[in-house]
């Protein structure tokens, strides 16, 4: 049968061998386009540069005030630069703006801005685009998602709001004639005299073409990481006031990074080409970058195997499964701002028993999910801050160390003392709370086996909810234990450790512990590194103490380049930078 | 005829402002929101996004709004881009959609005729087999697992064409040949069905008795009179092939409109999931009026105003 079926397959495969050839006689006669398959270096002249690589899916906006996602952040990274940059080792370098000053309560920056800096159509980078932008992803009636990022400035929350204020009547006399059948009031328009005022009082100010003066609205050590964020990038205020869509086509678009768009096909690629006036220019080495947009994560793979891309990350885990096992050369792994753990209801019995909460935490092999489980090159998890943070000196993560080990004897014992403390005989049914997708399943299933094996609890029960739901129960409490994850908003450790204060916006966890709450207060408002440093370092050893959440594992950002590629690097929450790459 | 296409076009208003309607209620009645706030979205971002988009307004003044736009030919704003606009999604991808569905149209008709014919003819006798088990192979492997198959053998491991994305000819031919295989192996088989028939009237065995050529025969009289049922199928054919495939343009990258229902109904994107269901409909009810014109032509016993004088 199975030979039939072999026959049955070369003829049809013969046939598709015929059909192709029919279809592309005429292509013959066009010489150009019979040379997809060669390899591609023999094709590009020696002097031109071209680096081919995946973006993805469409970039919905690419405009540093709009933008919502790295399907859009990573041309915009590549074609604007921030007052500050990231280095390739992680640190803060200065970019558009050269030096800075910050008064001593941490509140007024001034930034100075480079001489000399252009955007690609040769106008000067004035301080007075950078307030152009920021005031622009600020302003209600541009509806930016990211809007928040900017919420860090004096006032800056406050303009935001204004639309939401003067809608809060409206939205409810709609919903209360929708309720009674009632005919609603007129939608009211939120109007430039509303805004004006609240414009102008938001903290920062152009206080001459080459001084920006930012003023927070509370002090922010990491303020200088945020100035390298996407949302912080200037915008040509003279091209974007005469155009309000100068960033929807590759012909009307201005920018000021190191590379600049030139052409781009809706849904199918980008191009990028060096910007000759960016003042680094002498470092950039490539000559021209085409993204092109392929959502399948497989077919993308599939053109990295046949050298129709060079650099590809966003690779199907069972590739990663394999590469990381054959350790290819071209396999390249990076740390990332994302942690994968599991909540545990403080609010609930037996988990208000910090010694139940560390006996399940502790029971379970992380070196085993991350290698046969998950597979996609994560790394397992002993504290809540991945690694890839700066400490006062080093990562944090790696002074920190691991904070907690896994111990089966001594999980049990703490176990047998929680529920004792608790007057409970043997544990109530557990039900494990995940979202409907494939691998939190089958880690669900690990873990659950893990504790019925290292820990003898053998009623924990799986349950799987949509997305929404998951989060819904999640904040009403309505669960025991949940699947979690988190990414980063900036690069601090406070990002994650903000999370469980007492009665935090997103402590799903329900933990409470008046030491840890001072702690990150402390690390909150200090502008001394080392206190800070010192603070957070106590408070994350407190939280892993407790356990009110199980890290499970650190995401991790695998990607791939081809050998002949140089110079690649990420920086934590980022894509891969090809900023400096080159072909040799 | 002129009376009868107008009738027609008038029939269509009322189909599509009725779609409009069902499909307007259907998508604001499931669960789920464009702009669903997890992570860290805070309240006044959120209410920007929906004051911007109109999304706070009562249900019937935004379909009051949506009618009022649609009669302009404007679809609105997507949800989910600052860039393009429903219309520029359309105007992009239509044409590649096109130029795709009409490849594979093309290849699936010719082919699918081609082996239905020959089956017909040699009856039980290999060439039927043969052309059967590719019909069946065409009904039965779905357009993601062929299209992942040549992708593997054809341009992976013999490298005679590119994986993936729009750009010459000859990235358009694996996108082609997934394309059409199922309609292909429909048409094949319809056509030997309906050709076998044909082969037993009492006028072919006429027209063979009279000694004319047997290939003049089999075209001249078989042929015209066995299209006929693939030429009912053609409208619902052509209006699938044209209005893209979500897989398939997933797979090969392909610039095309295939996704747009999909996607659009995933990222709860109202304007996207109206707009594409609305243009459907609109390419579905303009074919189905041709297949009816065509059919006169062919046979020229069918009349469109249906009278029969």
């Amino acid at each position: 049968m199975k030979k039939r079926l072999n026959i049955f397959m070369s003829v049809f495969f013969a046939l598709m061998l015929v059909l192709a050839g029919c279809t592309t006689t005429g292509d013959k006669a066009d010489p150009e386009k019979d040379d997809d398959n060669k390899d591609p270096n023999v094709e590009t002249p020696a002097e031109k540069k071209v680096l081919r690589t995946n973006n993805h899916s469409e970039p919905g906006a690419l405009h540093p005030g709009l933008a919502q996602g790295t399907h859009d952040s990573w041309v915009i990274d590549h074609v604007f630069e921030g007052l500050t940059v990231k280095a390739p080792d992680g640190t803060i370098a200065p970019g558009m703006a050269e030096t800075w000053d910050t008064s001593e309560d941490g509140l007024t920056w001034t930034f100075h801005l480079r001489d000399g800096v252009q955007w690609s159509n040769g106008d000067p980078v004035t301080a007075a685009d950078f307030e152009y932008a920021w005031k622009f992803a600020l302003d209600p009636n541009n509806a930016s998602q990211y809007a928040y990022q900017m919420y860090y400035l004096e006032n800056g929350q406050a303009f935001n709001e204004v639309g939401a204020t003067i809608l809060k009547e409206y939205n409810e006399a709609v919903e209360k004639a929708e309720k009674d059948g009632t005919e609603p009031p007129e939608k009211p328009v939120i109007a430039e005299a509303d805004l004006q005022p609240a414009r102008d009082k938001v903290g920062v100010k152009a206080l001459d073409e080459k001084t920006l003066e930012v003023k927070l609205a509370t002090a922010t050590p990491y303020f200088l990481d945020l100035t390298s964020f996407y949302t912080y990038y200037p915008i040509n205020k003279t091209v974007a006031e005469s155009n309000p869509d100068w960033f929807k086509e590759a012909a009307t678009f201005v920018s000021n990074g190191a590379f600049k768009l030139t052409e781009w096909k809706h849904k199918e690629s980008l191009t990028l080409a060096k910007n000759d006036s960016y003042y680094d220019a002498a470092k950039v080495n490539l000559d021209e970058v085409v993204l092109y947009v392929i959502e399948d994560n497989n077919t993308a793979w599939q053109m990295y195997q046949t050298g129709e891309i060079d650099l590809l990350d966003n690779l199907p885990s069972e590739v990663t499964g394999k590469l990381i096992a054959d350790q290819a050369p071209d396999f390249h792994n990076a740390a990332e701002l994302s942690t994968y753990y599991y909540n545990l209801n403080s609010d609930v019995k037996p988990f208000n028993n910090p010694k139940v909460r560390r006996a399940f935490g502790m029971a379970i092999d992380r070196q085993t999910i991350v290698e046969h489980v998950a597979q996609g090159g994560q790394m397992p998890a002993y504290g809540v801050v991945p690694p890839g943070m700066p400490d006062v000196s080093g990562d944090f993560r790696e002074n920190a160390g691991a904070l907690f080990e896994e111990n089966y004897d001594e999980a049990k014992k703490l176990l047998a003392e929680g529920l004792a403390e608790e007057g409970l005989k043997k544990l109530p049914e557990l039900t494990l709370l995940y979202n409907t997708n494939e691998i939190h399943k089958v880690i669900a299933e690990a873990i659950q086996e893990m504790w019925r094996k290292n820990l003898g609890v053998e009623n924990v029960t799986l349950e799987n909810v949509e997305f929404q739901v998951k989060l819904d129960r999640e904040q009403s409490g309505d669960y025991m234990i949940s699947r979690a994850g988190w990414i980063g908003d900036y690069v601090d450790p406070m990002t994650y450790l903000d999370l469980w204060v007492s009665d935090g916006p997103y402590n799903d966890a329900n933990y409470s512990n008046p030491e840890y709450d001072a702690l990150v207060n402390t690390a909150k408002t200090s502008m001394d590194p080392t206190v800070r440093m010192e603070a957070m370092h106590q408070a994350e050893q407190i939280l892993m103490n407790d356990m009110p959440i199980i890290p499970v594992y650190y995401y991790t950002r695998p990607h791939v380049y081809k050998e002949n590629v140089t110079g690649i690097y990420t920086l934590i929450n980022r894509q891969p930078s090809f900023k400096f790459a080159d072909i040799e | 005829m002129l009376k009868f296409i107008v009738k027609r076009i008038l029939w269509a208003l009322v189909t599509i402002w009725a779609i409009i309607s069902i499909t307007f209620i259907i998508m604001h009645s499931i669960p789920g929101d464009p702009f669903a706030r997890e992570g860290s979205m805070p309240e006044a971002v959120y209410q920007n996004l929906r004051s911007f988009y109109n999304l706070d307004e009562p249900l019937y003044v935004q379909y009051g709004l949506y009618l009022k736009q649609i009669a302009q030919f404007d679809f609105g704003p997507s949800l989910k881009s600052n860039t393009l606009t429903v219309n520029d999604y359309i105007a992009n991808g239509f044409p590649v959609s096109l130029q795709l569905g009409a490849q594979a149209l093309i290849l699936a008709v010719c082919l699918g005729l081609i082996l239905g014919v020959i089956a017909a003819v040699n009856r039980n006798k290999w060439p039927d087999y043969f052309a059967m088990v590719l019909a069946i192979i065409g009904i039965s492997v779905p357009s993601f697992i062929l299209a992942t198959f040549l992708i593997n053998f054809l341009a992976v491991e013999w490298r005679l064409f590119p994986v993936a994305t729009w750009q010459t000819m000859k990235h358009t031919v694996l996108p082609t040949i997934s394309l059409a295989m199922l309609p292909m192996a429909y048409i094949a088989r319809l056509m030997r069905s309906s050709m076998l028939e044909v082969l037993n009237q009492d006028y072919m065995i006429t027209a063979k008795s009279k000694g004319l050529n047997k290939g003049f025969i089999l075209i001249k009289y078989g042929l015209r009179n066995a299209i006929l049922p693939v030429v009912t199928v053609l409208g619902i054919i052509t209006a699938n092939l044209v209005t893209g495939s979500f897989i398939v343009e997933h797979i090969f990258g392909v610039p095309g409109i295939g996704e747009l229902f999909v996607k659009g109904i995933f990222n709860r994107d109202y304007p996207v999931i109206l707009g594409s269901t609305i243009f459907y409909s609109i390419i579905l009810i303009f074919l189905i009026l041709i297949v009816d014109i065509a059919y006169t032509w062919i046979d020229p016993r069918i009349k469109v105003t249906g009278e029969s004088k």
